[in-house]
């Protein structure tokens, strides 16, 4: 079990440089994907099966599926890509490995050994839906907000010609919407 | 079974969490920054998880989830401003976010 966790370790990290470095969209979704299931691959080693089954079914799942979507509907690839020049990565680079520097000293490294054993669904759902039963609400009441946010950010207006609208089409428009939504 | 230390595991949410940053920070496509924050979230959730495991405690899977649904909400809103965004400025490049005027 230690063994797989450092190999699905390495995994995760060389997947997720690539997820940043590809300039083509869709291999860094891929890349995404396998790096979601490496840090599968970790939490089923550190006893936690039932939070590795939703890591593959709601994030390489759901999320990645709705990311792949999105980038067929916008038609990305036919973009060019969006190549930064290599002197933009240098001062973030920098930045960033004090960041990690002092995030690892701060980790400090002592000897503290996991559990041993699984943590199995059973305890997680008596945890849910006993103390936490309040954020699990709160959860539902979150992600229907960001359904019907969604579904007014993304459908707005059928001919919207934002570039150079008349005024008279404009309110007229305005209208339009109006009595559509009531 | 375990026998895997803490400190390997919140190092590996840390280099992960990191390297999400360093996208954010570097990268100009606007999928590609929604996604470098789902690897942020992904980490967060890890730390989350490791920690859970030292104690044998379902906590840190019930803190999981809560990351999870929350990056759902996130990453559903931020595609459709993503589709947005393509339809009034054609390009999906962040530099461009400051002309958006309503």
């Amino acid at each position: 079990m230690t063994a797989l966790f450092y190999i699905a370790a390495v995994v995760a990290v060389l997947a997720t440089v690539l997820v940043i470095t590809r300039t083509n969209l869709v291999h860094a979704l891929l890349y995404l994907v396998v790096s979601l299931f490496a840090v599968a691959v970790v939490f089923f080693t550190l006893g936690a099966p039932f939070v590795a089954a939703l890591e593959v079914i709601v994030y390489a799942g759901a999320i990645m599926m709705l990311f792949v979507f999105a980038v067929m509907l916008l038609n990305v690839s036919a973009d060019s890509p969006l190549r930064v020049p290599t002197s933009a990565w240098i001062g973030p680079l920098l930045l960033v490995a004090v960041l990690l520097a002092e995030l690892i000293y701060g980790i400090g490294l002592s000897d503290h050994a996991l559990h041993a054993g699984q943590v199995g669904p059973q305890q997680v759902s008596d945890a849910l839906f006993g103390p936490y039963v309040l954020g699990v609400e709160l959860a539902s009441m979150l992600l229907l907000a960001a359904l019907i946010g969604a579904r007014h950010i993304a459908s707005q207006p059928e001919s919207p010609d934002l570039e150079g609208p008349q005024p008279s089409s404009l309110g007229a428009d305005a209208r339009a919407g109006e009595g559509g939504a009531s | 079974m375990a026998a895997v230390s803490l400190d390997h595991g919140l190092i590996l949410a840390a280099i992960l969490f990191v390297i999400g940053f360093v996208g954010l920070l570097t990268r100009r496509n606007l999928i590609v920054v929604l996604a470098c924050i789902e690897i942020m979230l992904n980490a967060a959730g890890l730390a989350f998880v490791v920690a859970g495991a030292r104690w044998g405690s379902p906590d840190g899977q019930v803190m999981f989830l809560f990351v999870l649904a929350m990056a759902a909400a996130e990453v559903a809103v931020g595609l459709a401003l993503a589709i947005r965004f393509r339809q009034s400025l054609g390009r999906l490049d962040v530099d461009d976010a400051d002309e958006m005027k309503g």
